[in-house]
Formats: C-alpha cells, structure tokens, sequence
C-alpha cells in the first residue's frame, strides 16, 4: 500500500512539474505547482513527518502560491510569452543539470548503504518536534521572527507606490 | 516500508527539473516559481535523511527553509512588482540594462 502510495504521489508530483515546464501560460504554471507541492505533502506524511507535510500543504500550495497568483494577477498576462529565439539555453540547461545529476548521483552511491534501512526509531511525533523546537533551536526559532518582520518592512517599502512623482 | 533512497532519488529528479525550468523560462514570475521547486526538492531531501537516520532535527531546518521561502517570496515579488512599473515588462530578454 505504502508502495503504491510513493509511486502515485511521486508520479503526480513529476507530471505536474513537467507541465509546469511545457505550460506558457502564467496561470497554468501556478495551478501546476499548487498540484506538485500537495503531492509533496503527502510525500512528507508517507515519511513520518505529519507537521511537516500540514505545513508544507498551508504554507506552500495556500500561502506561497496564492501571492504569486496575486502578482500574476496584478501584472498583464494576456499577451503571454513568446516563444524563444534562441535554443541554446535548452541545451545548455540540460548540460548542466545532467553534470549536477551526475555530482549528486556520486555523492549518493557514497552513502547508500547507509540510506538501506529506515531507522526503527519514532520520529512522527509532533510533540517531540514542538519540544526540540522550544528547547534546543529556539534561538534560531526567535532570529526568523525578525526575519520575517524585516520580508514584511521590506516588502511594502519595496511595492509602496511614491506620492511626489 | 519504502527505503529512503527511493524519496533521494525522487529529489533529486525534481531538483533537476527545477533547474531546467530555470534555465528555460524566460520570464521572472515562473523563473522565481522555479527556485520554489528546488527548494521544494531540498525539503524532501532533508525528509528522507531524518527517516533514514532516525533523528528529529531534519525536520525543523525544513520548518526553516518553508518560513525562509516565504519571506523570500514576499521580498522577491515586491522587487518584481517594481521591475514590472518601472519597465512595463518582465520578460528576461528586454531587461538586459542595469541602469534604472
């Protein structure tokens, strides 16, 4: 079941990503990710991670991709995109993601032994993670709420419209 | 059970596919959605090694990254959002000045 489960989501989550490659509308792309990234979540609670992938379906495919549908929204879509001059840049995509396959296809045949069995120990449990989170990454924790303060400061700064021009 | 390198192994294929789409688009929204993926990609990496090993901390640096990601997004559309004023487009190829 737990098989099956895997190759449907990941399946899933390719396709979409690969229609979020060959769409040229903006839109279409947006709604492709809102797929992928809820197929990830459920990859996320396949690994134990219930918190995780709850956040990542919130966050994510709710939040993230909704202001990015906003700002589609906000700036004309109706004439789309052309179709590009010059094919070399597909070429040279592919060129290089195939040497950084490669990279991490060698760091991964050093590791997998390692990566053989899961670890018989529970980790799905989200109040251990709250206490971790509270107790020994709580600096870390604090630091990102001033990081956020400054994306919220830095954002209306950035896209307030001047009155004096 | 499913090994953890069948998850390593999957991040990798979508890492890769956001690089490509990366490289293929040619304007900023979709470009900026592409990093997303990546990103997307790392987290289910980070996933599967905490399975694998057995310890909780993989899954908090994941919190992170999803709050980074976040504030990453709301600063980098706001800067697309100007491009977009001041130079009425957002395709790559008819913003290749630095000058403002």
């Amino acid at each position: 079941m737990a098989q099956f489960l895997f190759f449907l989501l990941a399946l899933i989550c390719v396709i979409s990503i690969l229609g979020f490659i060959l769409s040229k509308n903006q839109i279409y792309n947006a709604l492709c990710l809102v797929v992928a990234f809820t197929a990830m979540g459920g990859l996320f609670s396949l690994l134990d991670a219930p918190f995780v992938a709850v956040v990542q379906i919130i966050i994510y495919a709710g939040a993230i991709v909704v202001l990015f549908l906003f700002v589609i929204m906000m700036i004309d879509v109706r004439k789309g995109i052309p179709p590009e001059k010059n094919r070399w840049t597909l070429y040279l995509s592919v060129g290089i993601s195939l040497v950084l396959a490669a990279e991490f296809a060698f760091s991964l045949s050093k590791a997998i032994c390692f990566l053989k069995t899961p670890a018989t120990k529970e980790i799905g449990n989200p109040t251990a993670l709250g206490h971790i989170l509270f107790t020994k990454y709580i600096y870390p924790f604090e630091i990102t709420s001033v990081l956020i303060v400054t994306a919220i400061v830095g954002a209306i700064v950035l896209a307030k419209k001047r009155e004096e021009e | 059970m499913i090994q953890p390198i069948y998850f390593i192994i999957l991040s990798l294929i979508i890492f890769v596919l956001g690089i490509i789409a990366f490289f293929i688009k040619r304007d900023l929204i979709t470009m900026f959605m592409a990093v997303e993926v990546m990103l997307n990609a790392a987290n289910l990496a980070f996933i599967a090694l905490t399975k694998a090993i057995g310890i909780i901390d993989g899954q908090i640096i994941v919190l992170f990254v999803i709050t980074v990601a976040a504030a990453e997004a709301a600063v980098g559309l706001a800067i697309i959002l100007l491009i977009f004023r001041q130079k009425k487009t957002i395709r790559t190829e008819d913003i290749q000045v630095m000058k403002g």
